[in-house]
């Protein structure tokens, strides 16, 4: 007896979590499978929609005065403006207070930990005080033990920009014995649960008074994104206290504690929509012909067949591994939709590091309804439709429009497969 | 002549650094002037293998008993740059049999220790070899850093006096008289560390001798004195796999060829090589289908390649030489043999002395000829001693072992740091100060960096070699940017991140020959830190933001 569902959504990143939501939410019965741990986890949880137009003009402050311009094929010129302002509207709804931005349609600048600044439409309340487009000065704090950030040398990028705000840096001990190399999740665990120092004091207030000794009138007080896993407002609301300025984090690279927190929302938000899940499990390959009328999921060595009326392909780009390649072409690994790409692969990428590589564009091609076309231009399949990053056509990375073409074509997914059942 | 003769040698790759090293214990006041950083050329450009000799002890005897000798030698003196692995010469079926008895018999020829084992006993020891290897010769082939031994070659000259400048193009010789007595130099930032972005100065070198050991270069050194030094430079592509398939050096046992050894080096092996000859050593073209060659051909003796993960390819020079009656036409067959040229007696150009050819094993057998003749020129009169004086770092390991518990390392990263410094490791590693990680594919700490830091200023590439940082499966992605924080307070952020963007594109062209499957996902995850979190890019600038038009969240900024 096959596993039977309404809607089978494949992927439990950003995009995939979307989708199965917002079928979800049309009175479908959905299920989500995916092999690994999601790729939240390398993102800065910062939700971007457009930063950059695909010519490099920016950073944009209105994004979406700039979706007339976008190429055909472009994720957003397949689904429309009004997709994206769905996925945000959504995204909102799901995150409540955790998230900010949605008071206007304009970006956000963010200082990230190398000092630069990033458009975003949207980010985490943790981050919300660091805005560089905010006139108050800030003081950045860097840990000795936290490589990746010198809170001293961001300091003197951002002030490079010449932003309307003075920014310092100064590097401290953390206020807890590390070990020689502690991971971020050490720290947040450590401020989480305020464990006590071997001095007997609590971390945070220890922390707060070597910060203290820094400041030097400061109205805001960045630290690196550690503050807590489980409590960041509580950690964040008793250095702030302490310290007597507000405090925000510094999105880092992976592994991202915002990340980390914003997938366990969106886990939270599956659940609380009625989406079973299951993890672990990777899709190997499917059965039907125009029509796919189950996969084949593997659970610890057995071939078990999912059947579905609709199924919504999220497994992300090269990344994800929603897109392989080998030394001979680019796939999509389950449903073997037509990626296009050059056939010599040293088509496939530019000299420059920083060039127009076309591999950052790889992934499949869809209609406005989002179902894979093949080479010829025709839907794959009746009832597949793809989202996030496993479509091609953009450079999330480029234009920084990563969360952005996920929220928006997760929803648009995730609805038509729903209202197909 | 002053009261100690100076001798200006032009080239910072073994041969350069190990003359360098050789004039300076004899008590000479030498310079070494390269254009790059050390290893620039083809040094860092090879695929690790200390040759047993085994290899030449068919066609080149005397190679073949040159090889042996030296690497006895280097495990002595350079320990802690050489991995004693053991080398296998595989016969597959459809290898000449006959060949293979040449190559045993030339080995004991050449006192080259080799052992016949059978195609199952070449399995036990590397179980990847393919079933149907019908059998192979054991010998003592190994894997050495050519970063590492260079560099300490350079500091043990500097500890003798030497002045060492890297980033220092020779634009000119100085010849008066009709006898080379100097160079003019160009310093890219100035002389001593490189600064990123700092304004280069010129500088003349007077000297009593010359040494061209610019390998693939030594046309062009030639050429500013106006002698002919015809360098044939070859091409050969190395791939770098992202862990250690073998733990032996694979040899194919067969006359010659492309793409036939495969030499296990740190956490990666490095498949090598092929070998055309091509037009300008710095400038040749890099090819797909050498890859694939490479790749498709040694399947053939470890079918695990086939499918296995790549992390970068590159390219070296080699600077093969023979005297121009030869007339060799095949690259392949050119003799591997090292030619002092004594342009005195050769051009009637006194003063400037050139070595060509050779191999990176017998590199301080090339500098003990050239050092010898130059103090003969010099009529100096002193011992060679590289053979017997250990360089900085190889002495005493077991002295390390009890210091390191001491460093607050855990145990992996202590070991491999233990094994890059040597006898070094007390030194740079006893720092009051937190030492983190800075790169976790390697294992390299902040002291480990900030040493090679200190040694080589801004650039990155210089503390890469040194440290192995950046090297590993992610090339750099989730450390290059750390590596560059280092360099700050003591220089700005504009140079810092000049030296990021260097580094990162260093990386780059190594990997663009790698962009498939597991290593194309992580570039793409790299590009996506690096542009997305990091806002990192080409057109990406924050030098003219309109900071009012953008969200300022609801407490500052609107």
């Amino acid at each position: 007896m096959a596993i039977e569902q309404e809607v089978l959504v494949i992927g439990g990143g950003l995009a995939g979590a979307t989708a199965a939501i917002a079928a979800a939410r049309t009175g479908a019965d959905v299920r989500l499978v995916s092999a690994k741990q999601p790729t939240l986890r390398h993102a800065s949880g910062l939700i971007d929609v457009l930063g950059y137009t695909p010519d490099g003009e920016g950073p944009l402050a209105e994004p979406f005065e700039h979706f007339a311009d976008l190429p055909e094929g472009h994720p957003y010129e397949r689904v429309g403006r009004d997709a994206v302002e769905a996925g945000l509207a959504m995204f909102d709804d799901i995150c409540g207070d955790s998230y900010e931005g949605k008071r206007t349609d304009r970006n956000a600048l963010v200082p990230t930990f190398g000092g630069r600044l990033k458009p975003t439409a949207r980010y985490s309340a943790s981050a919300a005080e660091g805005l560089a487009s905010d006139t108050r000065d800030m003081l950045l704090v860097g840990f000795e033990r936290l490589v990746g950030f010198d809170a001293p040398l961001a300091a003197a990028r951002l002030n490079a920009a010449d932003p309307p705000f003075e920014a310092r840096g100064v590097t401290v001990e953390f206020s807890a014995d590390l070990t020689a190399e502690p991971k971020v999740t050490r720290f947040a665990h450590l401020l989480d649960r305020d464990e006590s120092t071997d001095a007997g004091r609590p971390v945070r207030s220890a922390l707060a008074d070597r910060v203290v000794a820094h400041l030097d009138g400061e109205a805001r007080v960045g630290f690196p994104a550690v503050l807590g896993d489980d409590h960041p407002n509580a950690v964040r609301d008793e250095l702030a206290d302490r310290l007597g300025a507000a405090v925000f984090e510094v999105p880092m690279g992976p592994p991202s504690l915002p990340g980390l927190r914003l997938e366990d929302r969106l886990y939270d938000a599956l659940d609380a929509a009625g989406v079973r899940i299951e993890t672990g499990n990777p899709v190997m390959g499917f059965a039907g012909d125009d029509r796919i009328e189950s996969v084949t999921v593997d659970r610890n060595g057995a071939s078990v067949p999912y059947a579905a009326e609709q199924f919504v392909l999220a497994t992300g780009g090269l990344v994800g591994k929603g897109i392989d390649s080998d030394r001979d072409g680019v796939a999509e690994p389950i449903f073997d939709c037509h990626v296009p790409h050059p056939p010599d692969r040293y088509d496939w990428f530019d000299d420059d590091a920083f060039g127009d590589h076309r591999f950052a564009r790889f992934g499949v091609d869809p209609d406005r309804d989002l179902r894979p076309l093949d080479a010829s231009g025709t839907p794959e399949f009746e009832n597949l439709r793809a989202a996030g990053s496993v479509l091609g056509n953009y450079d999330f990375a480029a234009e920084k429009s990563g969360s952005g073409v996920s929220l928006a074509t997760g929803v648009r997914a995730g609805r038509l497969a729903g209202e197909h059942t | 002549m002053a009261a100690t003769p100076t001798v200006l040698v032009i080239g910072g790759g073994s041969t350069g650094c190990g003359i360098a090293r050789d004039l300076a214990m004899r008590g000479l006041d030498v310079t070494l002037v390269e254009q790059g950083n050390l290893t620039h050329g083809t040094t860092g450009r090879m695929h690790g293998l200390l040759h047993s000799g085994a290899r030449y002890a068919v066609a080149d005897q005397s190679s073949a008993r040159e090889c042996i000798a030296e690497m006895r030698i280097l495990e002595d003196v350079a320990s802690h740059c050489v991995e004693e692995t053991g080398g296998l010469f595989v016969e597959r079926p459809e290898d000449d049999e006959d060949y293979f008895e040449r190559k045993l018999r030339g080995c004991d020829e050449c006192d080259i220790p080799a052992e016949v084992l059978t195609g199952r006993e070449a399995r036990e020891r590397e179980p990847y070899l393919a079933e149907d290897v019908e059998k192979a010769i054991a010998v003592p082939d190994g894997a050495v850093d050519p970063f590492r031994l260079c560099v300490a070659n350079a500091a043990s000259a500097r500890n003798r006096g030497a002045r060492i400048e890297t980033h220092a193009r020779v634009t000119d010789l100085i010849v008066e008289a009709g006898e080379v007595v100097g160079a003019e130099v160009e310093h890219e930032s100035g002389p001593g560390k490189r600064t990123h972005a700092s304004p280069g100065t010129t500088e003349r070198i007077e000297a009593d001798h010359v040494v061209n050991a610019t390998g693939a270069w030594a046309g062009r050194i030639g050429e500013l004195a106006g002698v002919d030094v015809a360098v044939r430079p070859s091409k050969g592509v190395m791939t770098v796999m992202n862990v250690r398939q073998v733990d032996t050096v694979i040899n194919r046992c067969r006359p010659k060829g492309d793409a036939d050894i495969v030499v296990p080096h740190e956490t990666t092996c490095i498949l090598g090589t092929t070998d055309e000859e091509v037009e300008d050593p710095g400038d040749y073209p890099e090819k797909q289908w050498e890859v694939d060659l490479l790749i498709d051909q040694l399947a053939e003796l470890l079918p695990v390649l086939r499918d296995a993960r790549t992390i970068r390819s590159y390219w070296g020079v080699r600077p093969l030489y023979e005297p121009p009656e030869a007339g060799t036409e095949d690259p392949t067959d050119v003799t591997r043999d090292f030619f002092l040229l004594d342009h005195a007696d050769r051009d009637a150009r006194p003063g400037l002395t050139t070595v060509v050819g050779g191999k990176f094993t017998t590199y301080r057998l090339m500098a003990e000829a050239v050092s010898d003749h130059v103090c003969e020129r010099l009529g100096v009169s002193a011992p060679c001693r590289t053979a017997d004086v250990p360089l900085p770092g190889s002495r005493d390991e077991r002295v390390l072992d009890e210091a390191m518990d001491d460093f607050g390392l855990t145990s992996p990263v202590a070991r491999r740091s233990k094994q890059r410094l040597g006898d070094r490791s007390a030194e740079v590693l006893d720092t009051e100060d937190p030492n983190p990680v800075v790169c976790s594919c390697e294992g390299v700490t902040r002291a480990e960096v900030q040493d090679a830091v200190a040694e080589s200023g801004t650039d990155l590439n210089a503390v890469r070699i040194r440290t192995r940082a950046s090297m590993g499966n992610c090339q750099g992605g989730f450390c290059a940017h750390a590596m560059a924080q280092e360099l700050h307070p003591e220089y700005d952020p504009e140079r810092a991140a000049a030296a990021l963007d260097d580094l990162y594109q260093e990386r780059w062209k190594g990997q663009r020959h790698a962009l498939w499957g597991e290593q194309l996902s992580q570039a793409m995850l790299t590009y996506a830190l690096h542009a997305t979190t990091m806002n990192r890019g080409r057109t990406v600038r924050d030098d003219d933001v309109d900071f009012d038009a953008f969200d300022g969240g609801a407490t500052g900024g609107d």
